[in-house]
């Protein structure tokens, strides 16, 4: 398969190229920018004119919900919603039925994922068994199934010596370690963002301290073991302070924000709407701010869907009773570009948050256009704005706070491997 | 979509009492005026109407309050409506049935109103937004959001006693945290125009904020009943008593219990309100409870005739 | 049109009412209109037993239709019922559901020996079984109007015709 992608503006965050320029590519790869190779003989040519052509986004976090939540979304729903979404490589959380924790379960799900012949998928290793924060996992075992970071996305481990030596044990081996800072013991059954909104309607409450608190510990028991951290979903204006801090001294540590976490705040609830019970909270308008602004001097690093999908009944629940997360990973290339667009930055910037720097937290090589590398690639209409509707959805989970609203950014087609697996 | 105001229509009628906030105030006087001519139909030897002869009135408690559910019991028969009392907390839940598949049920019975206890925030809205367009929904009590009709009969209290709300000094002495009853009492106190609402408690037991919801925060019974004119006791849980929140009812009572001393700090003609159940010896001493200046009795009279005046009026909207 | 002075049909009810009164009698009122004119006619004859009035509110049959009338008034029956002689007053006479409902009020308060009733204007149009025995005028009014009585400051009183289906 040879393909011809022309007159399209290409944008690759990586080596900083903006440039209306078409590419070519064969086997799979990106074999000439610019001018046609000798002999290429395009078996389709995409016609690119005024739609961008951008490196496929990646995405640091997409549930699948498999193996264990298949009712609530199966891969084959998910992986089709990935690609309409222009996204070519996400990472998944551990936190599936049963965890991610061992080697088999990995192979199966990098094997049921293959199979569907779509996005590269990428699960995170469970850092400990069962995720209980107890004993570690057999990391290196898991890294050759398949994993290639290790994560504990409920929060802080309660025993700290288990996280410390945890991390000693990943950083052995160079590998990476997620965790999305909450202390547990500050936490208990809050639902919500302690501020106004849930005095107003008396929501039990996650204070900003139970992310700064396993901040702290974070950063210094990343100090302490040399590990490399990465920080997921972080949610408040002094958190943003403290990783700024951190990185200022050096600290190896790099951090993401959800989709949800850049544009809402703990107002959308309005009256108990489900679709804005998330986790860590939605917070205060000033810590989304601080949100938004972290980005300009590199604070934060990237931008992920948080995509989880919820079966309605799940939602269908009193505030406090119903499941968290939303869905997302089809909003993460509108709502990153309706952030840009916002705060005035170039597309450049914008895109590098979803393609270049997600990859380079996941450690993979993706993410940019480059001669020789995969060719995986999104091609979209950045002026197409569409509502988001149940029906215009792909994902099996329609829970999400932005549904009804109109968002720039239409994906055209999505390649994987040099293959077209999506087009609209 | 679900961030409009559900109680009210496009024409601001009112479908739902779910809250007492964003409720205008000439439509809370109009529910106080109403159930002005209620009283007088309590005090008659014949205390029914005829008025929802033919309504069924569910009673849906998620939550056991014997209580409650009574007055809304009695306040439905005056007005000669069919009233079904459902326990779920002991039924269908536990069998785990869904909270919407209940309800659905329930309309199925051609029922026209619920009245609704649960322990979540926020279960009312939700019923509300999901029942059919025909049948109204009244919160009796939502995890610690709300509880409208208890501050409707506090609001209804205050007025007979002290007849305007618009030169009043009010105190809500408790847990605030955790009550739905002081949500609801401020939002209406707010919104009559009284001028000084105080809310006075350990720092444990507030909400982070809440003096943006137009109140003034004391931590000290002395400084904070100085002026006041109406003391609103909340009720202390249980299992709030000792713990993370308070070292100790005993403790609790000696710095926020409402005794004769420290009620003698505030205006002498002050009233002394209690939502009941109340805790003699925690958050308040008997000879106040029981005292000239208590109207705790005349509270829980006034609430049927407030429940009688809410029914009514969400019926015939 | 022309409407009668509503002063003078006063005089002629407070007449026609005087004949027939005695320590017995008491009044009852309803809100407003018929209250307005009980309270003078309780005043002018004389009557020893306190004056009563009726808010039909809560009685009326309409209520599904229409909901709950914006402002109640407090019913107040400030004698014994049982056994009373009441002469019911109001100032419109129509359909005679307003009196049926204030008929059946009065029950909740004890059984009468007898009501009659005194209207100051009979209008025809009745679908219920009910007359007044006392009444100044009858008259015959477009089925769309409504006639209500008005009270100035002074206390003077007046007739005025609404269209039913606009707000007053």
């Amino acid at each position: 398969m040879k393909i011809h992608i022309k007159n399209g503006r290409l944008i690759d965050a990586k080596h900083g190229i903006d440039t209306i320029q078409d590419i070519f590519i064969a086997k799979g790869k990106i074999v000439s920018i610019g001018t046609a190779p000798d002999d290429f003989q395009a078996s389709r040519v995409i016609d690119a004119d005024s739609l961008i052509v951008c490196a496929g986004l990646v995405d640091l976090s997409v549930r699948l919900r498999e193996p264990g939540f298949e009712y609530k979304a199966t891969l084959e729903s998910e992986m089709d919603a990935v690609v309409a979404g222009g996204v070519t490589s996400i990472a998944c959380p551990p936190d599936t039925d049963p965890p991610l924790d061992e080697p088999g379960l990995v192979e199966m799900l990098k094997y049921r994922a293959k199979n569907l012949n779509l996005a590269h998928v990428y699960p995170i290793g469970a850092l400990t068994q069962g995720l209980k924060g107890e004993r570690l996992t057999e990391m290196a075992e898991l890294n050759d199934a398949g994993c290639v970071v290790f994560g504990q996305p409920d929060g802080l481990l309660t025993d700290l010596r288990v996280l410390m030596q945890a991390m000693r044990y990943a950083s052995t081996f160079g590998f990476s370690v997620w965790l999305r800072p909450q202390e547990i013991s500050l936490t208990s059954d809050g639902v919500a963002h302690d501020g106004e909104v849930a005095t107003r309607l008396g929501l039990p409450v996650v204070p900003v301290c139970a992310e700064t608190v396993a901040l702290s510990n974070i950063i210094l028991l990343a100090k302490e073991t040399g590990v490399r951290v990465h920080l997921c979903r972080i949610s408040s204006a002094e958190g943003v302070a403290m990783i700024r801090a951190a990185k200022q001294q050096g600290v190896a540590i790099t951090c993401d924000v959800s989709i949800n976490h850049l544009h809402l705040s703990d107002m959308d609830i309005g009256f108990f709407d489900s679709n804005c019970h998330l986790m860590p909270p939605l917070r205060g308008s000033s810590d989304r701010d601080a949100l938004r602004n972290s980005f300009l001097d590199g604070t934060i690093d990237a931008i992920c869907s948080d995509h989880t999908p919820v079966d309605e009944d799940a939602k269908l629940l009193p505030f406090g009773q119903s499941e968290v997360g939303a869905t997302g990973v089809e909003l993460l290339l509108p709502l990153t570009l309706k952030w840009g667009m916002e705060m005035r930055l170039p597309l450049l910037k914008v895109l590098a948050k979803v393609t270049s720097n997600p990859a380079e937290i996941l450690g993979i090589d993706a993410g940019h256009l480059s001669v020789g590398s995969v060719a995986d690639i999104c091609i979209f209409d950045p002026d197409c704005y569409w509502k988001v509707t149940p029906s215009t959805i792909l994902s099996q989970g329609k829970n999400t706070p932005f549904l009804g609203m109109e968002l720039p950014g239409k994906v055209k087609y999505t390649l994987v491997n040099g293959h077209v697996i999506y087009e609209y | 979509m679900i961030n409009k105001n559900p109680q009210l229509d496009e024409n601001g009628i009112l479908q739902h009492l779910l809250t007492t906030e964003g409720l205008p105030a000439s439509l809370l006087l109009r529910i106080l005026d109403t159930a002005e001519s209620f009283v007088g139909v309590t005090e008659r030897d014949v205390k029914k109407i005829p008025l929802l002869r033919g309504k069924s009135i569910f009673n849906l408690f998620f939550e056991p309050s014997t209580r409650t559910r009574t007055t809304f019991e009695i306040a439905a028969k005056r007005l000669s409506a069919d009233v079904i009392n459902l326990n779920i907390a002991v039924s269908a839940q536990s069998k785990g049935e869904r909270l919407l598949d209940t309800v659905n049920n329930l309309s199925a019975m051609n029922a026209d109103m619920f009245v609704v206890r649960h322990s979540q925030s926020g279960a009312a809205h939700l019923i509300a937004n999901h029942v059919r367009s025909d049948i109204h929904v009244i919160n009796a009590g939502d995890g610690s959001h709300a509880h409208p009709t208890q501050a409707l009969l506090d609001m209804f209290t205050i007025r007979h006693y002290k007849k305007d709300f618009r030169n009043l000094s009010v105190a809500i002495i408790g847990d605030i945290l955790h009550s739905r009853v002081a949500r609801s009492q401020i939002h209406a106190l707010t919104t009559l125009g009284v001028p000084e609402v105080r809310v006075i408690a350990p720092k444990t037991l507030l909400p982070k904020m809440v003096e943006r919801l137009g109140v003034h925060v004391y931590h000290d019974m002395a400084k904070g009943l100085r002026n006041i004119d109406v003391l609103m006791m909340l009720r202390l849980q249980n299992e709030r008593m000792q713990g993370a929140n308070l070292p100790s009812p005993e403790e609790y009572f000696k710095y926020y219990g409402l005794t004769p001393e420290k009620l003698s700090l505030a205006r002498r003609n002050a009233i002394v309100m209690h939502p009941g159940p109340m805790n003699r010896g925690v958050e308040i001493d008997s000879s106040v409870a029981d005292g000239k200046q208590s109207v705790i009795l005349p509270q829980v009279t006034f609430g049927i005739a407030v429940r009688m005046a809410v029914m009514s009026i969400l019926a015939g909207n | 049109m022309q409407l009668p002075d509503a002063e003078v049909l006063y005089k002629d009810l407070e007449e026609k009412i005087r004949v027939d009164c005695d320590k017995d009698t008491a009044l009852i009122g309803i809100h407003t209109g018929g209250a307005w004119l009980a309270e003078r006619l309780h005043h002018a004859l004389g009557i020893t037993q306190p004056l009563g009035t009726l808010d039909v509110s809560f009685y009326r049959d309409d209520f599904d239709k229409v909901g709950l009338h914006s402002e109640v008034k407090r019913s107040t029956i400030p004698f014994e019922v049982e056994g009373a002689h009441i002469i019911l007053v109001d100032d419109v006479l129509n359909t005679g559901r307003t009196v049926r409902a204030a008929i059946n009020e009065m029950f909740d308060y004890g059984r009468p020996a007898r009501i009659s009733l005194a209207t100051l204007v009979d209008r025809g149009g009745r679908e219920l079984p009910i007359a007044a025995k006392y009444t100044a005028i009858e008259l015959t009014l477009p089925a769309d109007k409504m006639l209500v009585l008005k009270r100035e400051k002074s206390g003077k009183l007046s007739l005025v015709l609404h269209d039913k289906n606009l707000p007053e």
